[in-house]
């Protein structure tokens, strides 16, 4: 079995975790005193060597990434951590900011200094109050006590850190979309090349890097490479976390070795609820094609992810047991990405309105044999020609679970109905009266 | 401008203090629009104007913003933004029951806001907590596990005027414009209230806690 391998989550049971003496006590912080005493250069090259990839979903190699910026040309360049947490399942850099803001600030530091940035950002979604005051406060600590500022640790180096709220919008996740959010503007995404790394936010040279890529940088300085790649497989070294949700017994937060299975960490989390089986899940995310039962034993890597046509995304395993109908959860997904929809491009706007439409007619059991064909001809053509990749990711639970779960499409085609009692996925009792509106609101 | 002199004079200095945080101006323009909200209790026509002033912008381009981003309000919110979430895991979990009760006991739907303006429901995409699902959110405070009942004791005690707390978060909820402040970047001084960390929080630490994985953690020590 393998071990879990808290790293991040390591302090978050001390008292007052996300205070600057917690953090300190524990061993905080002294990954960027290492970093301040190597050459930037070094510090980039190490985190290459880590293997680290990109933790917010798309798994791009977090070091390379940083070495895709131009050599410096006197003018300034960015750090900006995408702490827009809102893919559905994903409830990580959440907890992470909230409990440990100041792992986070550390690695902003030390990612600063490795690439020459002298102002940094934190784009942090609004709509998580508490987390907002606590990253602010680790931040004022911070100043404070040398870690930012002028002059930090007497190294002669600078780095001043804003906070940034978001306001509510799934795209600004989106790392174009987020520069142009953080520039005052609608967050749509732009046209790349370039890429931020060229031309981001201000048009200046830009790392954009989620929050947990940049969280695990003070451990990989602090511990090492070595330490860091003992963990994982040969492709996707490191830990990450597990974010466990739905018909679990203990969902949570598990922090492994990429390449642990599902089959490991429900065994981990108490099993199934009471008396249920496990019936589908995302690896990723709701973007992420979906799994069953089949895929219990495939490593949760990027490669092995991958190949069974799915892909690791954030690990926001969301798990669902036999009690739940597919339609109503495709239908749910299919109504988030059509209201988080930018507009920007025709495929994704009008592509996710009508997945929306047909998927309620399905669900209100007043659906036909040819709208399920015509939910995958509409994935069709917004797969691969949407403007970004939320399009893209809108089509993932559509087509996977059509193909996965055809006969259950078929079921609410004949029988007029959804043949579930969705009651029984709740977590508490009720009597289920839901049928009735949602053919109302269908027929419209 | 209907703004009298001592709102606007607070509006002007902490305006300046949002816009000397960026390099470039308009990067004010999202906390700036929390600013307002702050004041007004939404994106009002002055607040508009304030903005674009602010940071040199028509007042088309700050609206074009405004309506973008859900979190900005475009009628009178209620002092308390009560958020179901309707995303298919919570809504699978029970939260299209819970959101169904809560619209019934308080006659309002979707981004409907009580006759007595205490109240807007919403039910609420994603909001980062599906291990505690179904989640709800008061002022963007997490409420975590709920049930119909516990979700309605809630709304009673929000319209009987009695403070509530959220389960991790400050001690008690701040109002829709105290909120709207802090987003604004003004910290309210409340950090360092605590509600305990929450269960699915620690479920990792907790199992390896019990099975004595503590090779990994050397770099730091669990807290428990």
């Amino acid at each position: 079995m393998t071990d879990l391998t808290p790293v991040l989550s390591a302090t978050w049971g001390a008292e007052k975790s996300w205070t600057l003496d917690t953090y300190t006590n524990h061993g905080g912080y002294s990954g960027l005193k290492k970093a301040l005493a190597m050459e930037p250069g070094d510090i980039i090259t190490a985190v290459k060597d880590s293997g680290l990839r990109g933790r917010g979903g798309a798994g791009f190699p977090t070091g390379m990434k940083w070495g895709f910026l131009p050599p410096d040309d006197g003018g300034p360049r960015y750090l900006v951590v995408n702490a827009d947490e809102s893919e559905p399942g994903t409830c990580k850099d959440t907890p992470t900011m909230l409990y440990s803001p100041h792992t986070l600030i550390e690695g902003v530091v030390i990612t600063s200094f490795a690439i020459g940035c002298s102002h940094a950002f934190i784009y942090v979604r609004g709509e998580i109050i508490h987390v907002y005051r606590r990253l602010m406060k680790a931040v004022e600590e911070a100043y404070a006590a040398g870690h930012l500022g002028k002059n930090i640790h007497g190294t002669g180096y600078d780095l001043e850190v804003t906070i940034h709220a978001g306001a509510g919008a799934y795209i600004c996740g989106e790392e174009t979309a987020l520069l142009d959010s953080l520039e005052g503007r609608r967050g749509q995404p732009r046209l790349k090349p370039p890429f931020p790394a060229v031309a981001g936010l201000y048009a200046r040279p830009t790392v954009v890097n989620n929050v947990e890529s940049i969280a695990s940088v003070p451990a990989i300085i602090d511990r090492g490479v070595d330490w860091f790649t003992s963990m994982g497989t040969e492709r996707s070294k490191g830990m990450g976390f597990f974010s466990l949700s739905g018909h679990v017994k203990n969902p949570g937060q598990y922090e492994a070795p990429l390449g642990i299975t599902l089959r490991e960490l429900l065994e981990m989390a108490g099993g199934m609820r009471e008396g249920h089986q496990l019936k589908f899940w995302t690896p990723g995310g709701s973007s992420t094609p979906i799994f069953t039962d089949a895929h219990l034993d495939t490593p949760l890597d990027y490669e092995s992810v991958g190949a069974a046509g799915s892909m690791l995304g954030t690990r926001a395993l969301q798990i669902f047991d036999e009690t739940t109908c597919v339609v109503r959860a495709v239908m749910r997904w299919t109504e988030f990405y059509r209201h988080e929809s930018c507009g920007k491009c025709t495929p994704c706007r009008e592509g996710t309105y009508w997945l929306e439409l047909i998927l309620k007619r399905l669900e209100a059991g007043i659906g036909t044999q040819a709208d399920i064909q015509q939910l995958l001809d509409t994935c069709e053509s917004i797969l691969g020609r949407a403007f970004c990749a939320l399009g893209d990711g809108a089509t993932s639970c559509v087509t996977s679970s059509v193909q996965l779960f055809k006969d259950e499409y078929d079921a609410h085609v004949t029988q007029g109905c959804c043949p579930f009692d969705h009651s029984a996925s709740a977590l508490f009792t009720y009597e289920d009266e839901s049928d009735a509106p949602a053919i109302e609101e269908a027929r419209v | 401008m209907t703004y009298d002199e001592q709102t606007l004079e607070g509006l002007n200095k902490d305006a300046a203090e949002i816009i000397a945080r960026y390099p470039v101006k308009r990067s004010a323009l999202l906390p700036l629009l929390h600013l307002v909200q702050s004041v007004d209790g939404f994106v009002s026509p002055d607040g508009i104007a304030f903005c674009g002033r602010q940071v040199e912008l028509t007042l088309a381009e700050v609206s074009a913003v405004a309506t973008f981003y859900t979190q900005y309000k475009r009628r009178p919110n209620g002092e308390f933004a009560v958020g179901v979430c309707t995303n298919t895991l919570c809504a699978i979990m029970g939260g299209d029951e819970i959101y169904r009760t809560v619209s019934e006991r308080l006659g309002v739907g979707h981004d409907e806001t009580t006759a007595d303006g205490k109240i807007t429901l919403e039910h609420i995409e994603c909001n980062a907590a599906c291990d505690y699902a179904p989640v709800m959110m008061i002022n963007w405070e997490f409420f975590d596990d709920q049930t119909p009942q516990s979700a309605l004791n809630l709304i009673d005690d929000i319209l009987a005027g009695r403070a509530v707390t959220p389960t991790r978060g400050a001690n008690t909820v701040a109002s829709f414009k105290e909120t709207s402040r802090v987003l604004a970047g003004f910290p309210d001084g409340r950090a360092d209230e605590d509600q305990g960390i929450g269960e699915p929080s620690l479920a990792g630490l907790n199992v390896s806690r019990d099975q004595g994985w503590t090779e990994n953690q050397s770099w730091k020590e669990a807290g428990k």
